[in-house]
């Protein structure tokens, strides 16, 4: 089998074991990284994402995935000239002040560094000063804002009007997420956008930046 | 060493050696859009069907949390937690991450109502054991602090272990302390359930105290959910788990708690079990 596709269907098996010695078989091929990223590794996370919004793959085969693609970003970093032609984007992401939780945190991130994001996670209990200083630092061209208790939701809201208080709305999208998140309160607080999970995310991340799809 | 809980006319026993006790979840708005709507429309009919339910279905205690943005705790928490504990008598746990709408509901709340919860942070151990202790009611303590829900077994231990010397230093006995031993996804870090195992255990066992678990997501993620919800309830009464944060109107829930508990020897003459199947076959033939 053609070494691309090799790749392309280690990153839909999750068999993250194999992921380095395949991507280092294709650059010995004479594959370019951004090749093995486009024809390879961006066609199977884009299957795995496909497959888990249809119920066909579960939680735990994403995350195997999501680390298959973390490792085969990481083979192919020493070989591009510039650092910048590996990230799609900046996310820069947290969960809200008050709110300690960041599993559903983790996998997003995992998720957009899997699909050439570069993330920064600020972690949990985040308070908007903490958003607004790193957001200044990093310009990052998106934000996620996570919270996963009704009681800490406002606190989405509350780091909304912060960055938009420190003049910084305009220069970034932001997504919000969690278990009691919806489009409609996404609206209300006047969020770009709401992911659902973290497939959603990379999707509608692209779309924000307008990366197509 | 066992907690007492008690309704207006009612006790519960929490301990190693009674069968589990149900908490029924389905009163809190996180996720249930229905339910918050009722309380912010202050549909009460609508909150105490949800309470009936649960004690028909099994529950042992009702937990009842009404926050969600756009609620005042502190005036809606007292209003539910009364009408709740006058229409059904079974004991209440007053649930509420704020502890002025935890005071509020204890000063209207009947009997010996269980407080939910306190965690290992600081800024909530200065205010909710010294209401344990001002009420003289028992306390669900989470096992996490400031740093998040820890990945290990140890850390669990340990911030347990801290939030029992500070609440036996402010004169709480430890009877009243309930342990929520927490547990996360399994299907994000398959580790996870053996730490919450591990965590029961221990607290059991070296602590003394009494483990507790909402369990409700430990299945995100995956297929076929309650199977893996009610192995986590069958397993953990065997870890030493006494008390389950659970909706009980899902009938295999309570079932894998009642023959976990007839397993254990917590069910003596298994009354209670051939109790609950009776009553079943009874609502089957009513047509219910």
């Amino acid at each position: 089998m053609d070494i691309m596709k090799q790749i392309e269907e280690n990153i839909i098996a999750g068999k993250f074991k194999e992921t380095e010695g395949l991507v280092k078989t294709a650059l010995e091929q004479g594959k370019s990284p951004n090749e093995i990223i486009t024809d390879a590794l961006s066609k199977g996370i884009d299957e795995v994402g496909r497959r888990f919004k249809c119920d066909e793959y579960f939680l735990p085969e994403v995350m195997t995935c999501a680390r298959a693609m973390s490792t085969a970003l990481a083979t192919l970093k020493p070989h591009f000239t510039t650092e910048k032609k590996t990230t799609i984007g900046t996310f820069l992401i947290g969960t809200v002040e008050g709110d300690l939780h960041d599993i559903g945190k983790n996998i997003v991130s995992m998720m957009m560094e899997a699909s050439g994001f570069t993330v920064y996670d600020l972690g949990i209990d985040v308070k908007p000063e903490v958003f607004i200083r790193e957001i200044r630092e990093k310009s990052p061209d998106l934000v996620g804002i996570s919270a996963l208790l009704t009681m800490t939701m406002p606190a989405q809201r509350d780091t909304i009007k912060a960055i938009e208080a420190a003049g910084l709305r305009d220069k970034v999208k932001i997504l919000v997420g969690g278990a009691p998140i919806d489009q409609r309160w996404a609206d209300e607080i006047g969020a770009d956008g709401y992911a659902e999970d973290a497939v959603e995310c990379v999707e509608k991340s692209k779309v924000l930046l307008g990366l197509g799809r | 060493m066992k907690t007492i809980v008690e309704g207006k006319h009612s006790k519960v026993v929490i301990s190693s050696e009674t069968p589990t006790v149900i908490i029924g979840e389905r009163i809190n708005p996180t996720g249930k859009k229905k339910l918050t709507a009722a309380l912010k429309e202050k549909d009460f009919d609508f909150i105490i069907q949800e309470a009936v339910r649960q004690v028909e279905a099994g529950a042992h205690i009702i937990d009842v949390n009404v926050g969600a943005s756009g609620i005042v705790e502190e005036e809606l928490l007292p209003e539910v937690v009364k009408r709740i504990a006058d229409a059904v008598d079974v004991p209440i746990c007053i649930d509420s991450s704020k502890p002025v709408a935890l005071e509020a509901a204890l000063k209207v709340c009947p009997g010996r109502p269980l407080l939910n919860s306190t965690t290992g942070e600081e800024k909530n151990l200065e205010t909710v054991l010294p209401l344990a202790k001002q009420y003289n009611v028992p306390v669900i303590a989470l096992a996490n602090d400031e740093r998040g829900i820890p990945k290990d077994t140890e850390t669990r231990v340990a911030i347990a272990r801290k939030i029992l010397d500070r609440a036996v230093h402010l004169g709480i006995a430890p009877e009243d302390i309930l342990i929520d031993v927490l547990v996360l996804p399994i299907g994000a870090d398959t580790e996870t359930g053996k730490v919450t195992f591990d965590t029961a255990r221990r607290v059991s066992e070296e602590l003394g105290l009494r483990p507790e678990v909402g369990a409700s997501n430990v299945s995100h993620g995956l297929p076929d959910r309650k199977l893996i919800n009610t192995a986590f309830f069958a397993l953990g009464a065997a870890c030493g788990m006494t008390a389950y944060i659970a909706d009980p109107t899902v009938v295999e829930i309570t079932q894998t708690i009642l023959a976990a508990d007839l397993l254990l020897g917590k069910d003596e003459w298994a009354a209670e079990y051939i109790s609950f199947y009776r009553k079943k076959e009874a609502l089957k033939g009513s047509g219910k």
